[in-house]
């Protein structure tokens, strides 16, 4: 028997709707609970004191500034390579051969999985340049990782700027660089920042890549050649060890605070820009 | 006439853009480098379809984890695609524009949660509840596959939608104009013209759940034998690595690197398969 129309429409809506609620629902409990458990956790000596016993008591104040120190070098690595490329992308070149080589190495590195970009850095940063496990080598190696991120958005940043600008730019008699520095990519700064935030929150976020190059020792890093383990390597060896359930709650809910903040306030950035632009 | 200057900037940019090819073929050189001797050593059938996995005695099988990865990966694809693709249907054309405001950030919230927080989160509610009502060990293909499967939802979702909004907005109109219901257009019209940008979207997703490492470590149980059925521990080619990297030296590192080989073309073929996808489109 065929099912009449308007019943499967029926069925249908109900499926779909229902799909997006679970989803929503799933996602609010994995935050929720965190937070319920996480937040008691977070007290001052908690967030300034460094961990003692291998973190069953203590602070986590050293895997607050490795994961801080490490996400910046990524950071600051990955942003002028990222842009230098959606500009090269964008603006010097037709698509041909060349566009589609890089652009099919971009997609393929945003692909590779973090354990092998983790096995990367270990036997290229940490054992063939010599930099041991360190913010360097973790940093270096989350900078690769969140390169293609920063490409993507910056070229579709780069895309939605005006052909009128950079006419203008050039009627002014700027050069081509001139150009692309003073009108496009101010232009298409919110969305460069986008790009920047989200690869903020993946070097926070990311656990199997850091680990085997940045290490997980639990001192303070002196320098960018000390070892560090973020926040999240340290939350994954306190709740897989058992070491401390409490403070594997209280790391994870500053991670998931962290995770929030970066996603609501672009948000926010984007609202804005979208305002402005009207 | 472009000047001197102009032609050195643009080889500049040239050389920063190409950085992705060169980092790209760093890393597969250096994990060639380092995974191969082993192969090499052992004979590439007896490491990819050998059974027995000891390092300590030579042994250097990786068959189990290649079915542990591939199961857990079907299994997610099973609980992560419908969900998925109804999630995009309902971005695309059921969600009133405020809810889609809202549902949109919330599945880029979903993709930015640490892979720890997944993994902790298997552990204390979906392990145990599969432990419960199922029976097993808990830690399971079950378990890893509906972790994963709601992993790999962003992906999915993302993309599939803007396949689905980028469909020509007539064809809609044409179909409701005919006296279609709205289901009716989407399964007949907008899911088949969409057809292609959901496969790659699959295959991406597909990519991401066989390449996760830490959220399936806490949940699978990662025991190296053959399972026999969803409910049985197994061990996959990522979490391999990610356990024994920790300790593993000399010949045993070159193993969990020549895994690494393993997972490596696994996934270069599934992102070519999805670009090529997606160029061809």
């Amino acid at each position: 028997m065929k099912m009449n129309a308007n019943t499967s429409q029926k069925i249908a809506k109900f499926t779909i709707w229902a799909a997006a609620l679970f989803v929503i629902a799933i996602l609010f409990s994995i935050i929720a609970y965190i937070l319920v458990k996480g937040i008691p956790m977070l007290s001052w000596e908690f967030l300034t004191d460094i961990p003692r016993d291998m973190g069953r008591s203590g602070g986590i104040s050293s895997s607050i500034v490795g994961t801080l120190v490490v996400t910046a070098v990524a950071v600051i690595v990955a942003t002028p390579f990222g842009i230098g490329t959606a500009v090269y992308l964008t603006e010097y070149t037709r698509e041909g051969r060349i566009t589609r080589i890089i652009r099919f190495s971009a997609e393929s590195l945003a692909g590779i999985p973090s354990i092998v970009y983790g096995l990367f850095g270990f036997i290229f940063f940490v054992i063939y340049l010599n930099m041991g496990w360190s913010i360097l080598s973790g940093g270096l190696t989350m900078a690769i990782m969140i390169l293609p991120t920063i490409i993507r958005t910056s070229e579709e940043a780069i895309r939605t700027v005006p052909q009128l600008y950079r006419e203008v730019g050039f009627s002014l008699g700027l050069t081509k660089l001139q150009t692309i520095t003073r009108t496009v990519l101010p232009s298409a700064l919110p969305g460069i920042v986008n790009g920047v935030i989200l690869s903020i929150g993946r070097c926070v976020a990311e656990t199997a890549a850091v680990i085997l190059t940045a290490g997980s020792a639990l001192r303070m890093p002196e320098s960018l050649f000390s070892p560090t383990r973020t926040m999240a390597v340290h939350f994954y060896i306190l709740a897989r060890e058992g070491i401390s359930m409490d403070n594997a709650y209280g790391t994870a809910a500053l991670l998931i605070i962290l995770i929030l903040l970066l996603n609501v306030g672009f948000n926010m950035l984007v609202n804005r820009f979208i305002a402005k632009g009207r | 006439m472009k000047s001197f200057k102009e032609k050195l900037t643009e080889r500049v940019f040239l050389l920063i853009a190409l950085s992705t090819l060169s980092v790209l073929a760093l890393i597969t050189v250096f994990i060639f480098i380092k995974g191969m001797p082993i192969i090499a050593k052992v004979g590439i059938i007896n490491f990819v379809f050998g059974m027995k996995w000891a390092p300590s005695q030579g042994y250097y099988g990786i068959f189990p984890m290649i079915v542990g990865s591939v199961s857990v990966t079907i299994g997610a694809a099973i609980v992560g695609v419908p969900i998925a693709i109804c999630c995009s249907i309902f971005l695309a054309e059921f969600a009133p524009a405020k809810l889609r405001n809202i549902f949109r950030p919330a599945i880029q919230l979903l993709a930015a949660i640490p892979s720890v927080v997944y993994g902790f989160w298997g552990v204390l509610f979906v392990v145990p509840a599969i432990r419960k009502y199922l029976g097993g060990p808990g830690l399971s293909i079950l378990a890893g596959s509906i972790i994963l499967g709601i992993m790999i939802l962003p992906t999915i979702i993302s993309i599939t939608e803007v396949s689905l909004l980028a469909l020509p907005r007539h064809y809609k109109d044409g179909a409701l104009a005919l006296g279609l219901t709205q289901w009716q257009t989407i399964r007949s019209l907008l899911l088949p013209a969409a057809k292609s940008g959901i496969v790659a979207a699959v295959i991406l997703g597909l990519g991401r759940a066989i390449g996760e490492t830490m959220a399936v470590i806490m949940v699978l149980g990662n025991a190296v034998a053959l399972p026999h059925s969803v409910l049985d521990p197994v061990r996959t080619l990522t979490t391999n690595i990610g356990i024994e990297m920790g300790y593993a030296s000399g010949e045993h590192q070159q193993a969990l690197f020549a895994t690494g080989i393993v997972l490596f073309v696994i996934i270069m073929i599934l992102n070519a398969t999805a670009q090529y996808i997606t160029r061809k489109r």
